[in-house]
């Protein structure tokens, strides 16, 4: 038990003055996110059931290269953001910020290898 | 962390069926939460019949009937009886409003009358506000200014009142706030949509001048981020605001705030 008052608890440590630029980055990243899915997909989609060498001339080309690129870049770091916010609305304490490393590690560790591998392919 | 399941010594049994009233005909089947905190027994639902054909209308009149004439140890706040003081807020069949307001008529089958969902409960259909009552005050519900001229009425346009309108008419009774998960989730660093509505009030408010001051406050990943537009605020405010689209203009002031 503590002796606070309720307006202490409720005050807290204060504003953390942040959240705003999650917030605006979450916006325009689900625009961007808006403008790349349909070219995505229709790169991605017409190279399903492709043979191996024309999925690879086709992912050498600067135009799709560039635009699976944006879309691991953008996705990732889109899915970065809103992991956070469901790891920072169900969990507290520490595993709250063991949460947010792993996901970090998660997202840019995925768009990393991603970005490698397509960079093997283009180059 | 997120609790899914209730804890032991919160779980609701089934409680005690009261005696039908004699010689009625008309007959509603009313299931209502009870919970005292002196006698060290688990929440119980108690089963209620009362005579419709000797009631009014409202969820209200049928509390205040049951605790006239069957159990006067049932517990509940309650005050204006039209919807003006809040006191009353409750969640009856499923939705939280005031049960001054709300019309037995609007629900099927059997009337079930519990308690705001999620707040600790001192008895009976009463939560604890005290929490949420402190949120209010934090932000500032008062004009503010620094100017020292006019020293009594400070003028406003009628297009600047009439922004103020689906704002001022909140009654505080807490139905949208505890009707949202993230303020179940994190209810004690995040604001709430009630006391976020109020704060977009004096926000908004052109007589105020301390619209910046009450932005850093509220910036915060929790105070304002942790609403993610579920809308159940909207939904089941007894007055038919809208805290979800205040708080979204919030957000919008901080971000132009930045660009």
């Amino acid at each position: 038990m503590a002796y606070v008052t309720d307006r202490k608890r409720v005050t807290g440590l204060g504003s953390a003055r942040s959240g705003t630029q999650q917030h605006w980055t979450m916006t325009v990243t689900s625009v961007a996110l808006l403008l790349l899915t349909p070219f995505f997909l229709v790169i991605i989609g017409g190279l399903l059931g492709q043979p191996h060498a024309d999925v690879l001339a086709s992912l050498s080309r600067p135009v799709p290269a560039l635009v699976v690129a944006a879309y691991l870049v953008v996705g990732m770091h889109h899915m970065r953001l809103g992991m956070q916010v469901l790891i920072e609305d169900y969990t507290r304490g520490l595993s709250r910020k063991i949460g947010l490393i792993a996901t970090t590690i998660l997202c840019y560790g995925l768009a990393a290898g991603g970005l490698v591998a397509l960079a093997q392919i283009a180059l | 962390m997120v609790e899914l399941t209730l804890p032991k010594n919160s779980k609701v049994r089934t409680g005690k069926t009261w005696p039908k009233p004699h010689g009625a005909s008309n007959l509603r089947k009313f299931q209502i939460y009870r919970w005292n905190p002196d006698d060290g027994e688990n929440p119980r639902v108690d089963t209620y019949w009362v005579d419709m054909d000797s009631c009014g209308p409202m969820v209200l009149d049928a509390l205040i009937k049951i605790k006239n004439e069957i159990d006067p140890t049932l517990t509940f706040r309650r005050s204006c009886r039209e919807g003006i003081c809040g006191s009353c807020a409750m969640n009856i069949d499923g939705i939280n409003t005031l049960a001054c307001i709300y019309g037995m008529d609007e629900i099927k089958g059997d009337v079930r009358i519990y308690p705001l969902p999620h707040m600790p409960v001192i008895k009976d259909l009463i939560p604890d506000l005290t929490h949420f009552y402190a949120q209010h005050a934090s932000i500032m519900p008062w004009l503010e200014t620094r100017t020292q001229r006019p020293e009594k009425e400070w003028r406003q346009s009628i297009e600047d009142r009439d922004k103020l309108d689906g704002l001022y008419e909140c009654v505080m009774c807490a139905c949208c706030s505890t009707s949202c998960p993230s303020y179940w989730w994190n209810g004690d660093r995040y604001l709430g949509p009630a006391a976020l509505l109020h704060a977009y009030r004096w926000i908004i408010d052109s007589r105020d001048e301390a619209t910046g001051e009450r932005l850093d406050e509220l910036e915060d990943p929790f105070k304002l981020y942790r609403c993610h537009t579920i809308m159940n605020c909207a939904k089941t405010c007894p007055k038919g605001l809208n805290p979800a689209k205040a708080i979204a203009e919030i957000k919008k002031m901080m971000v132009e705030r930045q660009l």
